[in-house]
């Protein structure tokens, strides 16, 4: 699969994860993708981190106004029903659990649910932003990425990477499958039909669990 | 008493080596005049607190640009090469906190608060040489409170007490940054008269306010 079908993919079934009434937080990326795939009718409120709720598409020329833009400073807009706020406001909503579930990328994720997403050391320091923050507060973590990067291993058993937090990861969503972080391990818990087993596991340091419900990944 | 002051006047209460908070997000909601005036002024040694680094022709990431910055407090770096530059290089310290660990730490030195207790960043780096407490036997990080010399916010609105109106997400940390400095100076699109802003729809009140600058029309 191209790195854009891969992308789609597992924007698509992390789509799935959404709960009608859910108010939820994508970052930069992959995970911003998810929202053009929300369907089934289903009322997701979007938090953006830089002060509102209610984040919608990107505008027209028309809508376009400077003041309203995402996290990653780009153009969007606020439906109706939005609101705007201050940040301190913005993570009291993020740290106080108003955030049900939040969809990130990740340089590395271990079988604890640890997450390394924000820097290599002397080579990428770019900072952590409003990451240590959501992953720490939100109801439930998503890692949605590539299975490995350019064939290097990404889920492992321990992160050798500097952590964005600990033990807060509880789903990862890849091309190849989708695992549950438990106390007991990594569960895969459902597998894209175009990998066998052997292959996800081949790709993924610690041993996984495979779930007796093993279902086949649909998007 | 007049807080309207021209841009230079009030720039030039900035001095070297004070520590300068700075509004915006990315740029959104940046006193945009004022910081190119602070480029004029060339006024050198200054400590930022901002949300982040800007972009090197975009907010107080013209600032770094210029080198007049000693140290840099920020959430994010990664859209200005330059300050990760003078990070490694160890031209400019830079200290990265979690973003809204940051606005608490301003919100607290505004606010007389001692410090806050958060759960973000535990088991990190950003742990390292902090104190942790532990209420009902839960463990926070106590990060402690911010304060500025001089803040330097932006409004889209303001009467010409200082209360101000925001549009969109221009909010962000101007509110707190108000608070927290001996000097704060605002930056607006927009001054209107004592009296025209409705008191239920002011986003901040103006006893914080010190200097008012006439940002003119400029947008985003």
């Amino acid at each position: 699969m191209d790195k854009e079908i891969i992308q789609q993919f597992i924007a698509k079934r992390v789509a799935k994860e959404l709960k009608d009434g859910d108010v939820v937080n994508l970052g930069i990326g992959l995970p911003t993708l998810v929202a053009n795939y929300v369907n089934d009718g289903k009322v997701i409120t979007f938090q953006s981190e830089n002060g509102f709720v209610g984040l919608g598409p990107t505008p027209t020329e028309e809508q376009f106004d400077p003041f309203i833009t995402n996290a990653g400073a780009k153009p969007v807009t606020i439906l109706p029903g939005g609101a705007f706020f201050d940040s301190a406001m913005s993570f009291g909503i993020i740290r106080g659990g108003h955030v049900d579930l939040t969809v990130l990328g990740a340089l590395q994720v271990d079988a604890k649910g640890n997450i390394a997403n924000y820097m290599i050391p002397g080579k990428m320091v770019p900072g952590m932003g409003g990451a240590m923050d959501l992953i720490s507060g939100a109801k439930k973590v998503v890692v949605a990425m590539e299975h490995t990067a350019k064939g290097s291993l990404k889920i492992l058993n321990d992160c050798s990477l500097p952590l964005t937090a600990v033990n807060q990861v509880n789903l990862i969503v890849t091309e190849m499958g989708v695992i549950e972080v438990s106390e007991d391990g990594l569960i895969l818990k459902e597998i894209n039909p175009e990998f066998t087993v052997e292959e996800v596991q081949k790709f993924t340091e610690p041993k996984l669990i495979i779930s007796e419900q093993l279902k086949m990944m649909e998007v | 008493m007049n807080k309207i002051v021209s841009i230079e006047e009030a720039v030039s209460k900035i001095k070297e080596n004070d520590v300068l908070l700075v509004g915006g997000f990315l740029g959104v909601g940046s006193p945009h005049h004022c910081i190119d005036e602070l480029i004029k002024q060339k006024t050198t040694g200054l400590t930022l607190v901002c949300n982040d680094s800007g972009f090197p022709e975009i907010g107080v990431g013209k600032l770094v640009m210029t080198k007049q910055f000693s140290k840099v407090i920020a959430s994010h770096i990664g859209t200005n090469k330059e300050t990760g530059r003078q990070m490694m290089e160890k031209e400019t310290i830079v200290e990265l906190v979690p973003q809204g660990t940051l606005v608490e730490q301003i919100r607290a030195g505004g606010y007389g608060l001692g410090g806050v207790l958060t759960k973000t960043g535990l088991g990190t780096k950003v742990e390292e040489g902090k104190q942790t407490v532990v209420v009902d036997g839960e463990t926070y990080l106590l990060e402690k409170p911010i304060r500025g010399n001089v803040a330097l916010i932006y409004a889209n609105k303001v009467d010409k007490f200082g209360n101000m109106q925001f549009h969109g997400a221009a909010r962000n940390f101007n509110t707190l940054m108000a608070s927290a400095a001996d000097l704060v100076i605002v930056e607006a699109d927009e001054i209107v008269e004592v009296g025209d802003l409705d008191p239920d729809f002011i986003h901040c009140p103006g006893i914080f306010v010190d200097y008012i600058v006439n940002g003119g029309a400029i947008r985003g």
